[in-house]
């Protein structure tokens, strides 16, 4: 007889801990960019886009989306696993929300980078 | 003994009968607030490049966000983004075994419950 443990897929523990470091940058460039609304003279277009042309704005909004997007898709993948039985749809679902969270991704690069 | 005791507890999940404690309300709204976020991202991913792009489209994003009804519901995004934050914080907490005692956690619940309230009104006034 063979004495097989269940065990599950581990990717609990890690995204259990991705979770909470995503959660720790967007709080912290939450923070950053309240300080910078208290401190920009005024608000006006070319304060704020002067803000955003900074390349500590621009890095640390980055590295703010890339947690936020990992962050939901832990958050909203969670979600389906609860209240979607059906795996068909389950399976479809997650891929309508990786491919939507990859385009808000490169959008947000357009948006820092582009013109 | 502790059989029928068992036996006669009320054994239902239906969410109108049964009376969730504030720290599984606060747990829930933490879920809504985070899957709304979700949802809203486009639209706050687009008023943010708007806001940037150039002085016409920022006119054009101040035009949006001083619509009365904008507002608020960019205030009630603000207020689900305030109390999934610090909600999270309070996990954060939680996981390091502070606070995780019933009474200190049903009091931290009601914290995070009011002070995101608190928040978006603060800044609701302010904006107003």
């Amino acid at each position: 007889m063979v004495n097989r443990q269940v065990v599950g897929a581990h990717y609990g523990l890690r995204d259990w801990l991705a979770q909470r470091i995503t959660a720790v940058i967007m709080l912290v460039f939450t923070l950053l960019v309240l300080l910078a609304l208290l401190t920009l003279p005024k608000f006006d277009f070319w304060h704020w886009q002067a803000l955003w042309n900074l390349s500590l704005m621009r890095y640390a909004a980055l590295l703010f989306f890339v947690a936020l997007l990992y962050h939901a898709w832990v958050g909203v993948r969670n979600i389906f696993m609860d209240y979607i039985k059906d795996s068909g749809m389950r399976l479809t679902l997650y891929v309508v929300v990786i491919l939507a969270l990859i385009s808000y991704g490169a959008w947000a690069v357009q948006i820092l980078w582009g013109k | 003994m502790s059989s029928t005791v068992a036996k006669t507890r009320p054994k239902h999940l239906n969410l109108m009968v049964i009376r969730l404690p504030v720290a599984g309300f606060v747990s829930i709204m933490h879920r809504v607030s985070g899957a709304v976020l979700f949802l809203m991202l486009p639209l706050l991913l687009w008023l943010f490049q708007v806001s940037i792009q150039s002085p016409e489209s920022f006119a054009k994003f101040q035009s949006v966000v001083s619509n009365p009804l904008a507002k608020l519901f960019l205030l009630g995004l603000l207020w689900g983004y305030l109390h999934h934050l610090l909600a999270g914080v309070r996990h954060l907490f939680l996981d390091l075994h502070i606070g995780a005692e019933l009474e200190t956690a049903r009091a931290s619940s009601v914290v995070v419950l009011v002070s995101a309230i608190v928040l978006t009104l603060a800044v609701g006034v302010r904006l107003w």
